[in-house]
C-alpha cells in the first residue's frame, strides 16, 4: 500500500462544478489495494462522475459487502455515507436503507465474490425488486483477498495463475441482472473511462435498479496470459456497442449527431442518452434482443460492453409498495399513530 | 510527436528549472536536500565547486533559480492566500555557508606543481577570480591585476556591507587564493600592449563595467559638489572615504545600486531619501525584493518622473525638476514615456545620487593590440569560448557582454577556464564538455524512496530581519540575519525535488491507468499520438505553456503514448509508487557542469 497521502496541491486549471467543489473534493482515503488494480480506476471514474454530475457528496450512500472491491467506497467521495456489510448482504442493507430514506442516491458496490457466489440470492432480489440504485460489480474473476483462487464469474478455460483450467461454467452478471429486472444494465472495462464514466453518470441518474458489470483486472493474480479478464485479453476481445452521452434533463441538446449514427432514448425523468452507434445495429430497450446480444457474445468469446439494457419508464420499489412521498424516516409519531378517531373510522369502514 | 530522447542530458536538466535557469547551472535541488539532512559542509562544497561564491551570493545573487521555481506553479491559490512562492533558493544557499563546518578549507583544492604556463587576469572581480580558482589547481600560475587594494572587485566595492559583511567576502576569497599559484598585484593596468608583452600564455579580461552613466541635464555642471555617480559613491562609503550625506537625498534609477545607494544614504545621516525613476515601478531593474528592503526602510519610490534640471543657488544645490510622464505603447509594443502635460514636479534636496546605469570602458586597450570591438564599445567575442579576435585573449563577467550579475560572472569564468586550458593543451576551443551526469533509481524498498517525497503545503518562509531602529544607525550591521537552521528546513522541505526524475519504461506498461488515477496534477496521459499543438488540447489536464517539454513516451501495447506534462508535476512519484509493473521509477539525475578541470581529454 502506499503511504503517503495525495498531495493537497493540485492542477492550476481545476474547476469546481455547480455545487461548489473541484474533482479532488470527491476524492477519499488514498487506496490501500495493489498498485494497478482495476478497482482504483473504477474509483476514480466513479469520483469524476459524481464530479460532473454535481453531486453534493452528503446525499450519497455507498454500501458494500466483503472483499477488495467491497474496500473500494473508502477510496473515493470521502464526505458521503458509507456501510461496509457482511459479506454478501449488501443488497439486503441496501433495500433497508432505500425504504428507510429515499432522498439518498444510493450505490452498492461489490465484487464477484461477493455478488456471484456467497451474494447471488441476495443479488437476484435486489434487481428484482427494483430498488433505486447504481449497483457496480468490480468484476476480476478471482478471489484476490484470498490470494488468487477462481470467482463464480471466471469464464470456463481461463487459465490461473499458477497453470490449472477453469473447469466450472462462469456465472454472467449482465444476463443475470437482465434476466432479474433490472432497468439499466450494461458492461464495461476498468481501463476505458471514456465508456465508463458517462454509464457510471447515466446509472445514477436512472430512477430504477441499475447495474453495471465492470471488468476490472487483478495485477496480482489474473493479469497473466490464459486470464480472460486481464488487461490485455478484455482490451483485445472489447466489443463496444455503443458509446454513451449521458445528458440531463435540464442541460440542453448541443451534441450534433449525423442522422443514423445515434439512437436516442428519453427517459421518464427526462433525462437522454444518446448512444452513439460504433458498428451494428442495436437497440438497448429490446429486452429480449439485449438477452440474445449478451448471450452470443458470451459463446464467441467477445467482451461486449456499452449500455446492454435500458427501460426507459422503470417502476422503482417504492413505487411498487405505493409509499408516502415523504422518506420514511421522516414520518414523525402522529404520522405514524394517528390515534384512536382513525381507527374507529376504519373498523367503521369494516363493519 | 517522437518519443521523447532521454538520453540527451538537456532533457531532464530542463525539467530541473532552477538549475536550467541558473547561469553556473548549479545543481539546487541536491544542495537543498543536503541541508535539509543538516549536511551544510557538503551543500556548500556542491555550490562552491558550481559557483565559487556561496556565502557572497547567498545574499547577493539576482537568483534567476527563482522566478523559474516550480513551486511558483503549482503552489494551491487557497492555501497560500493568493501568493504563490518559489523556494527561498538564495537564501538556503547562505544557509549552507553559515553552518558549514569550520575546517571546510581542508575540502578545498591545493595547487600541483607548476606547469609552467603563465594567465594574466585583469580586475580581481568574481570572474577573474572564478578563472583563477578553475586553473590554479591544473599548475597555472595565476597573476591578478586590481587597482584596488584587496581582491574581490564591485562585491567589496559596490555591495553595501549591511548587505554581506566584508569577513564573508574575505573568506571567500581566501579560499581561491587558498589554492596556492594565485599571485595579487595591487597594480591598475594601463595598456593591453605591455601586459601581452609581459610573455603571458592567456590573458582574461574581468575588469567589469566600471564607469557610471552621467547625467546630462542643466545645472549638472554647476552643482557637481553635491551629485555623486553612485557606484563611485558606494565604492568611497565601502573605502571609507565617505562617510556622511545631507538629510535630503534623491537617488535616480531604478536599478539594484539605486537601491544600494538610497540604503546607504538612510544610514549616513540621510532622513528624507527617496528614489525617483523615469519608468513605472513594475518595470524597475531592481529585484523585487530589493525594492521592498528598500521600502521598508522608509524611502519612497516615485515613478514617471524624468530629470529635467539641478535647481543650485551659486552652486548651492536646492532641488531637482521633473517632467511628469506616462507610458504609451505603439502598435509594436515598444514603450514610449510621454509627457502628461502636468506641471513639472520639483523635490528638494542636499545630495543627488545617479544611478541610472553602467557602462564599459576599455580605454587601456589600445586601438592597434589587435582587440576587435562593436558598435556599443563592446569587445567582439565567441558567445560560448568567450575569446577575443586575438586568440589568447578572453573577457567575461560584465566586461563581456555588458552589466549582468555575480553569476553570470562565475559562469563565464568557468567557461573562460575551459577555452584557457584547451587552448593551452592544444584542443579545439570550440569544442565544448558535456555536462556529467548520473542517474540513479531512488527506489530502496516496496514503497520506500531515498528522498522526501510528500510535499509540503508550507508558504515561503521569510527571513528574519535586524529591527530596523538598530539596522539603520550602523551601516556596518547585516539587515538579514538569515535563517536559523529549523527555518532552513522548513524551507528546505518546499523544494519538490525537481531533479528525481519521472522516467517511462513503456516496454513494462500493462496500460492500467494506476498512474493516470493518482497523480495530483493530472498531468499524466494516455492517448494516440498527434502533433505537440493538438496533443497539448487533448491531455486530461490543460497544458498551456509550451516552454515545459511533453515528455512522450512509446511502446505501449495499444499503439497508444504515454504523455506526461513535465509543467506541473510535484515529483511526489505517486505514478511510480502506484506503478505495478515498475515502467515509472524516480531517479535521480545528477547534474554538473564540467569545468577546466575535467574538460580536457589530453592533460
Amino acid at each position: 500500500m502506499t503511504f503517503i497521502a495525495k498531495p493537497r496541491l493540485h492542477h492550476p486549471s481545476l474547476v469546481k462544478n455547480k455545487a461548489g467543489f473541484t474533482r479532488r473534493d470527491y476524492e477519499g482515503a488514498v487506496s490501500t489495494l495493489c498498485a494497478g488494480c482495476g478497482h482504483d480506476s473504477i474509483s476514480a471514474a466513479i469520483i469524476q462522475a459524481c464530479y460532473e454530475l454535481d453531486i453534493l457528496p452528503h446525499q450519497v450512500a455507498k454500501l458494500s459487502g466483503i472483499g477488495c472491491s467491497s474496500k473500494a467506497p473508502t477510496y473515493f467521495v470521502g464526505a458521503s455515507h458509507g456501510f461496509n456489510t457482511v459479506h454478501g448482504r449488501m443488497p439486503s442493507v441496501m433495500t433497508g436503507a432505500n425504504l428507510a430514506n429515499k432522498n439518498l442516491i444510493y450505490m452498492g458496490v461489490s465484487g464477484d465474490g461477493d455478488s456471484a457466489s456467497i451474494g447471488l440470492g441476495q443479488f437476484a432480489h435486489i434487481m428484482r425488486r427494483g430498488v433505486n440504485m447504481t449497483y457496480i460489480v468490480m468484476n476480476n474473476g478471482v478471489y484476490g483477498l484470498t490470494k488468487g483462487q477462481f470467482s463464480a464469474t471466471a469464464d470456463k478455460g481461463s487459465i490461473s495463475k499458477k497453470g490449472v483450467a477453469n473447469a466450472d461454467a462462469s456465472i454472467d452478471m449482465v444476463s443475470m441482472a437482465i434476466l432479474m429486472g433490472a432497468t439499466f444494465v450494461g458492461r464495461s472495462f476498468s481501463g476505458d473511462k471514456h465508456q465508463l464514466v458517462p454509464l457510471i453518470k447515466a446509472a445514477m441518474a436512472h430512477k430504477g435498479a441499475a447495474f453495471l458489470d465492470v471488468i476490472s483486472p487483478c495485477v496480482a493474480f489474473n493479469n497473466h496470459a490464459g486470464s480472460t479478464k486481464s488487461y490485455e485479453y478484455v482490451r483485445e476481445h472489447n466489443e463496444a456497442l455503443n458509446r454513451l452521452d449521458f445528458i440531463e434533463g435540464r442541460e440542453e441538446i448541443t451534441a450534433d449527431y449525423a442522422p443514423g449514427t445515434a439512437t436516442t432514448v428519453r427517459q421518464h425523468d427526462g433525462s437522454i442518452l444518446r448512444l452513439r452507434k460504433l458498428g451494428e445495429e442495436y437497440d438497448p430497450s429490446d429486452k429480449i434482443a439485449a438477452m440474445k446480444r449478451v448471450q452470443e457474445g458470451l459463446a464467441s468469446g467477445e467482451v461486449v460492453t456499452g449500455l446492454l439494457y435500458v427501460d426507459p419508464s422503470p417502476v422503482d420499489l417504492h413505487a411498487n409498495l405505493n409509499t408516502v412521498d415523504a422518506p420514511l424516516n421522516t414520518l414523525q409519531t402522529g404520522d405514524l399513530c394517528p390515534g384512536p378517531q382513525a381507527l374507529e373510522r376504519i373498523n367503521a369502514s369494516l363493519r | 510527436m517522437k518519443p521523447t530522447d532521454i538520453t540527451n542530458p538537456d532533457y531532464f536538466h530542463k525539467v530541473v528549472d532552477c538549475q536550467w535557469a541558473c547561469p553556473a547551472h548549479t545543481p539546487v535541488p541536491e544542495y537543498i536536500r543536503l541541508i535539509a539532512h543538516g549536511r551544510y559542509s557538503d551543500a556548500y562544497m556542491i555550490n562552491w565547486k558550481s559557483n565559487v561564491f556561496p556565502g557572497i551570493l547567498g545574499r547577493t545573487c539576482d537568483r534567476p533559480c527563482e522566478p523559474a521555481c516550480r513551486r511558483s506553479r503549482v503552489e494551491d491559490e487557497t492555501l497560500v492566500k493568493g501568493k504563490k512562492e518559489p523556494v527561498a533558493i538564495c537564501r538556503l544557499k547562505r544557509v549552507a555557508a553559515d553552518y558549514k563546518d569550520d575546517a571546510i578549507a581542508e575540502h578545498m583544492p591545493k595547487a600541483p606543481a607548476k606547469n609552467g604556463k603563465r594567465i594574466a587576469c585583469v580586475g580581481g572581480g568574481p570572474a577573474s577570480l572564478t578563472v583563477a580558482r578553475d586553473l590554479a589547481v591544473l599548475g597555472y600560475e595565476i597573476v591578478i591585476y586590481d587597482q584596488d587594494p584587496k581582491l574581490g572587485g564591485f562585491i567589496r566595492t559596490q555591495i553595501p556591507h549591511f548587505r554581506l559583511p566584508e569577513s564573508v567576502i574575505d573568506e571567500e576569497v581566501g579560499y581561491i587564493t587558498g589554492i596556492g599559484n594565485i599571485e595579487f598585484r595591487h597594480q591598475k593596468v594601463d595598456s593591453m600592449k605591455t601586459l601581452l608583452a609581459e610573455g603571458y600564455d592567456a590573458v582574461f579580461v574581468g575588469c567589469g563595467a566600471p564607469r557610471g552613466r552621467e547625467l546630462d541635464v542643466p545645472g549638472r555642471q554647476e552643482a557637481a559638489a553635491n551629485i555623486h555617480i553612485g557606484i563611485d559613491w558606494l565604492s568611497s562609503v565601502s573605502f571609507g572615504h565617505t562617510t556622511s550625506v545631507g538629510k535630503r537625498v534623491i537617488v535616480l534609477g531604478g536599478g539594484n545600486t539605486a537601491m544600494d545607494c538610497c540604503r546607504t544614504a538612510r544610514r549616513l545621516g540621510g532622513q528624507d531619501v527617496k528614489v525617483i525613476v523615469r519608468s513605472g515601478f513594475e518595470e524597475m531593474k531592481a529585484s523585487p525584493w530589493e525594492k521592498e528592503d528598500a521600502m521598508g526602510e522608509d524611502i519612497p519610490i516615485l515613478n514617471f518622473l524624468v530629470p529635467k534640471e539641478v535647481k543650485h543657488d551659486k552652486g548651492k544645490i536646492k532641488g531637482m525638476v521633473f517632467e511628469k510622464v506616462k507610458a504609451e505603447y505603439d502598435a509594436k509594443g515598444r514603450r514610449n514615456l510621454v509627457p502628461t502635460g502636468e506641471p513639472d514636479a520639483f523635490y528638494e534636496c542636499d545630495d543627488v545620487l545617479v544611478a541610472i546605469g553602467q557602462e564599459n570602458a576599455f580605454p587601456w586597450i589600445e586601438k592597434d593590440a589587435g582587440i576587435e570591438f562593436d558598435k556599443w564599445g563592446l569587445p567582439k567575442l565567441d558567445e560560448a569560448t568567450l575569446q577575443s579576435t586575438v586568440k589568447k585573449v578572453f573577457f567575461g563577467g560584465d566586461a563581456a557582454f555588458g552589466p549582468k550579475n555575480i553569476i553570470w560572472a562565475a559562469a563565464h569564468g568557468h567557461d573562460a577556464a575551459i577555452s584557457i586550458h584547451k587552448l593551452l593543451t592544444g584542443e579545439k576551443v570550440e569544442e565544448r564538455p558535456a555536462p556529467g551526469v548520473n542517474i540513479v533509481s531512488q527506489k530502496m524498498g516496496i514503497h520506500e524512496w531515498s528522498y522526501d517525497n510528500a510535499p509540503t503545503i508550507d508558504h515561503r518562509f521569510k527571513v528574519p530581519h535586524r529591527a530596523k531602529q538598530e539596522a539603520l544607525k550602523d551601516i556596518m550591521a547585516e539587515v538579514e540575519l538569515g535563517f536559523d537552521p529549523e527555518l532552513a528546513f522548513q524551507e528546505a522541505q518546499r523544494c519538490l525535488n525537481c531533479d528525481v526524475q519521472t522516467v517511462f519504461t513503456g516496454k513494462l506498461c500493462i496500460e492500467c491507468d494506476a498512474c493516470v488515477d493518482i497523480c495530483p496534477m493530472d498531468c499524466i496521459t494516455f492517448t494516440e499520438n498527434g502533433e505537440e499543438k493538438d496533443l497539448r488540447t487533448r491531455l486530461n489536464a490543460p497544458a498551456p505553456n509550451p516552454t515545459q517539454d511533453l515528455y512522450i513516451g512509446n511502446d505501449l501495447k495499444t499503439g497508444r503514448v504515454m504523455v506526461k506534462d513535465e509543467d506541473v508535476c510535484l515529483h511526489c512519484g505517486l505514478c511510480a509508487e502506484r506503478c505495478p509493473t515498475g515502467a515509472w521509477d524516480m531517479r535521480k539525475y545528477y547534474m554538473e557542469m564540467t569545468h577546466a578541470e575535467h574538460a580536457c581529454r589530453q592533460q
